[in-house]
């Protein structure tokens, strides 16, 4: 038995620790990190609402969020380093061709 | 509280923790060993919530491959190490907002939620269970991410394709 605010608690707690890193990353692998964070973090909440609420549905919902998250880092990480490959560099404040 | 709490509890810190880590390492690869702390006990939180077949999942997809794709990431592009290469200079701007989006999902799970009453008795989530609700009521999604992962495949591959080669 687990109280269900305690484990929503260690969820928030990922989720703001990622959205500090990636507002204060510069390094592109590093945010990604960062967002690999929050999406575990939204995964614990479907895993313990699941739980809490007697239905599969949300264990289904996590595990389909974790083969987003794959597809997510490898897309991203092919960016990064298509990225490297032009510029030299993978910080995401020098990489502004599209900023106006 | 029960030994289930205190065992999550002390994933939960350790968890946490290693996250503060990943955020705040100087040094790129051990931000990706962290990452791998954190994620194991993501997996262990798992499994304490019965959760099992998400469990192995997690331990298998995130710290056996997008790890291990983190590493090759980091080694293809020679990230330079120390504070000022990894953060950039809004950094107390970022502590601010990830303080107050904290406080708030605290203020919002503790009005919607009172201590004692919703508790989790864990049941299902053995991959019998897990499975045949993914291939009966869910086969459409199921389909759905599987394309996904194709487009994503592909996707790779010619992004990351040099075109001198061919």
């Amino acid at each position: 038995m687990i109280r269900l605010p305690l484990v929503l608690f260690f969820s928030a707690a990922l989720f703001a620790i990622g959205v500090y890193g990636v507002l204060a990353r510069r390094n592109g692998v590093l945010v990604l990190m960062s967002i690999e964070l929050m999406l575990n973090a939204v995964n614990i909440n479907l895993v313990a609402f699941s739980q809490a609420l007697g239905s599969l549905a949300g264990q289904v919902f996590a595990l389909f969020v974790i083969a987003v998250a794959a597809a997510e880092v490898g897309i991203g990480l092919a960016i990064v380093i298509l990225i490297y490959r032009n510029r030299e560099t993978i910080n995401i404040d020098e990489v502004n061709l599209l900023k106006w | 509280m029960t030994g289930h709490e205190y065992a999550f509890i002390l994933l939960a810190l350790i968890g946490t923790v290693a996250a503060l880590r990943v955020v705040t390492a100087r040094n790129v690869v051990h931000a990706a060993l962290y990452l791998v702390v954190t994620l194991a006990s993501v997996g262990g939180a798992y499994l304490l919530l019965a959760a099992e077949f998400v469990a192995w999942v997690q331990i298998l997809i995130y710290v056996g491959a997008i790890v291990i794709l983190f590493l090759f990431g980091l080694m293809l592009t020679k990230a330079p190490i120390g504070r000022e290469a990894l953060d950039n200079q809004r950094r107390g701007a970022a502590i601010v907002v990830a303080l107050a989006i904290l406080a708030g999902l605290i203020f919002l799970i503790q009005d919607a939620f009172s201590w004692d009453g919703s508790k989790i008795e864990p049941e299902t989530g053995g991959a019998a269970a897990v499975g045949e609700s993914i291939f009966s009521r869910y086969v459409l999604p199921f389909e759905a991410v599987s394309f996904l992962l194709l487009g994503a495949l592909i996707g790779a591959i010619v992004l990351s394709r040099r075109d001198d080669l061919t």
